[in-house]
């Protein structure tokens, strides 16, 4: 029996040694040389070798890993099997202990400038992961130009703010408003499209999107976007040094002035938007709303014959989270001051999807992990710059062997008969 | 309900017909269901059975024909022209699938919420009120627990509701199904071949299932069924379909006795579909 499985996966790994190989033979073995006699070619064969040695060792290892962690490794577990009838009470517990650090982090001994700088951008993901994966993670729609909402709600807020003059908390709802109603736009059309279809239309709307904000400059800056966008106040206190108008942030709280009080402000804003995304998302998951999202997710054909509207839930589900996007893009473009269309590349969906399925699909505290992970972590290894795709491709893969639904893929039941009766006797 | 006035004409389907590419699935089919009784559907394979089914429920458009549904207040539906969802939540025609479509990965007690979509959104005042958590919804769903909990009794699934529903036992899986499907509140309530899979005790259990829900509700069920012995005991009335055309209509008694039914069930190349208790039939035309 052993030895079956050992031939097997001696098997297994010499073929993906050769396909390795292959690959390499082209991308490692061959080298252009510039030489005094003109170009030269250079062959390399020992980093081929290495490399088909390397995935030859890789694969054995894994082979031997699953056989290790047996049940942990199987990827044919199905959508039931990620289902825990358990309310995930320590989840709940490590959700608290989450928020109360962020909470406290920009008062904690090692926090500077920086860090919550950081901090802050980490949490500008987590948010638009929240809100993307009411439409991935809850309605099972793959939106691959989710970024083009984020735009939407940047370019509202710069340009309301900067040429009519709105605050900041007026703007917000606005540019939500705004972004829900091109995510209805592009909804009517293209959600009778299932799966890859309606990823490629809406990685082609992220797409327009971003196009236009490039060539309509006469409203959107062209490339150069738009500068100079009103950064945001304290309550109409702004936090600069000084300021025309009135006392600023500072002088009214007899404080010293210090750019600091701009960055925490900030980052106490995204935290509070992330919040309320978060309770936003907890709350609709209970309601009929979230449980036709999810049911269409499961089955779109018993939906109809239970007579759910799948065209309005799924309209309501890219509006809601479009909204999110909406949200979370006028933030960014308050706290940059400036925002042009390079901020918002189809790399910047395929960024926040990532998030959303390396968390575990509808998993909310699997969001933040991912977004750690994804953003956090390659602003720290800045230096590592470019090795970041290479890592965010290994990471991927391994997410796909160890846990194939993401890092905590599991669903408990938005309301129970059990704790019903408990609470009746 | 008194019990001398006959029972209320709901469901009435008139030459209806409906073609794919070269094949004629359902050909000039006119029949019609009652209030308060079982009408089961039944013919050999590919017969056309659940393209009738879908006809009825908006999945398929009929190429020819009328399908009218009639509520007790005396309202008509014209179905063949609504569409599949409207069907449903309007005319309150729901149906079960012949391969069972559950919401695998969310509990049973969030299936048979999710029957009771349209109620629950409304008094939900499209989520404004849920978001709210104002007492007008809690109270609204309250009820909708209430009546997931007497269907779960009825099929003998309460002990399983906080389950996934896709981790049930294949029975209990077809139960789930009609029980959520109540939950919708049917005027007519269509089962594609519940007792498929089932083994006898179980299939016996249905029977009693769907003669309760008779009883209790009034529902008017439409029923395809492979199993005689199902066919036989419960149903007040058959239709025998055979290459979408209709070849039998009558008491259960009547049909098992036809000919055109017995050459029918004969004629098929697996004679595995054969019934029994038309196998008997069978035997006794032949001599
Ligand atoms: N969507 C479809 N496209 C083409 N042919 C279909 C379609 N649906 C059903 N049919 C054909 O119609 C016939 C009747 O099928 P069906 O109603 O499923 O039979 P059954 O009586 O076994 O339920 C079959 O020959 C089937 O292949
Ligand atoms: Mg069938």
């Amino acid at each position: 029996m052993t030895a079956l499985r050992l031939r097997t996966e001696l098997v297994d790994a010499l073929i993906a040694a050769f396909v390795a190989a292959l690959l390499a033979l082209p991308l490692l073995g061959f080298k252009l040389t510039d030489s005094a006699t003109g170009l030269s070619l250079d062959y390399r064969w020992p980093l081929v070798g290495y490399a088909a040695g390397a995935v030859f060792t890789g694969r054995l290892a894994i082979g031997q890993l699953r056989h290790f962690f047996g049940a942990r490794f199987d990827r044919t577990r199905g959508q039931s099997d990620i289902y825990s009838a358990d309310p995930g009470r320590a989840r709940i517990m490590f959700g608290w202990a989450l928020i109360a650090i962020a909470l406290v982090l920009p008062w904690l001994p090692f926090a500077d400038k920086g860090l919550v700088d950081k901090a802050t951008l980490v949490l500008i993901y987590v948010m638009l992961g929240w809100g993307l994966n009411i439409v991935v993670g809850l309605a099972g729609l793959l939106d691959l130009g989710y970024v083009a909402f984020y735009a939407i709600g940047a370019y509202a807020y710069a340009l309301l703010a900067k040429t009519f003059g709105i605050s900041f908390w007026l703007c917000l709802p606005l540019a939500g408003l705004l972004a829900a109603s091109f995510g209805i736009l592009l909804g009517f059309p293209v959600l009778r499209l299932r799966g890859d279809y309606l990823a490629i239309v809406t990685l082609g709307f992220g797409e327009i999107i971003r196009v236009i904000l490039q060539n309509w400059g006469e409203v959107t800056g062209g490339p150069n976007g738009i500068n100079s966008v009103p950064r945001p106040t304290f309550f109409g206190l702004p936090f600069s040094a000084i300021s025309p108008t009135g006392p600023t942030f500072h002088e009214f709280f007899g404080l010293p002035f210090s750019p600091v009080h701009r960055i925490y402000f900030l980052y106490y804003l995204i935290l509070a938007l992330a919040l309320f995304t978060n309770i936003f998302i907890i709350r609709i998951r209970r309601l009929p709303a979230g449980r036709a999202w999810e049911a269409l997710r499961e089955d779109e054909t018993a939906c109809k014959s239970l007579g759910i509207n799948p065209t309005l839930t799924k309209l309501a589900a890219f509006a809601t989270g479009a909204c999110f996007a909406g949200f979370a893009g006028s933030f960014f473009a308050t706290r940059q001051g400036f925002i042009s269309p390079e901020s918002f590349s189809f790399i910047e969906s395929a960024i926040i999807l990532a998030v959303v399925v390396l968390g575990g699909m509808g998993s909310q505290i699997g969001i933040v992990f991912a977004a750690l992970l994804l953003v956090g972590l390659p602003e720290w290894f800045r230096e590592l710059e470019q090795y970041r795709m290479l890592a965010f491709g290994a990471a991927m893969v391994l997410i796909m062997l160890w846990r194939p639904r993401g890092l905590l893929a599991s669903r408990s039941p938005t309301v129970r008969l059990g704790k019903l009766a408990e609470a009746a006797s | 309900m008194n019990k001398d006035t006959l029972p209320q004409r709901i469901l009435e389907v008139e030459r209806l017909s409906i073609r794919f590419g070269g094949l004629l699935a359902v050909n000039d089919l006119s029949f019609a269901a009652h209030d308060r009784e079982i009408t089961a559907i039944i013919g050999p394979n590919g017969a056309g059975k659940t393209t009738v089914f879908n006809c009825l429920t908006g999945f398929y458009k009929p190429g020819v024909g009328r399908i009218r549904l009639t509520h007790a207040d005396g309202r008509d539906y014209l179905l063949e022209r609504m569409d599949d969802f409207r069907i449903a939540r309007e005319a309150r025609v729901v149906r079960t699938f012949q391969n069972i479509r559950l919401f695998a990965g969310m509990s049973v007690l969030e299936n048979l919420l999710v029957a009771q979509h349209a109620a629950l959104m409304r008094a939900s005042l499209f989520s404004v009120a849920g978001m709210l958590g104002l007492p007008s919804y809690r109270k609204a769903e309250k009820i909708a627990i209430e009546r997931a909990r007497h269907w779960l009794e009825k099929t003998e699934l309460i002990a399983a509701a906080d389950e996934a529903a896709g981790s049930l036992p294949y029975g209990a899986q077809r139960r789930l199904e009609i029980a959520r499907a109540m939950c919708a509140e049917p005027v007519l309530l269509c089962l594609d071949e519940p007792a498929a899979g089932l083994n006898p005790h179980e299939s016996l259990e249905l029977n009693e299932l769907l003669l309760a829900i008779r009883a209790e509700t009034g529902t008017a069920i439409l029923l395809i069924e492979h199993d005689m012995s199902v066919v036989m005991q419960i149903s007040d009335h058959v239709i025998v379909l055979d290459h979408g055309a209709k070849i039998a209509d009558g008491s259960p008694q009547a049909v098992r006795a036809d000919e055109a039914v017995i050459h029918a069930y004969l004629g098929t190349p697996d004679s595995e579909d054969l019934p029994p208790d038309l196998a008997i039939g069978i035997a006794k035309a032949g001599r």
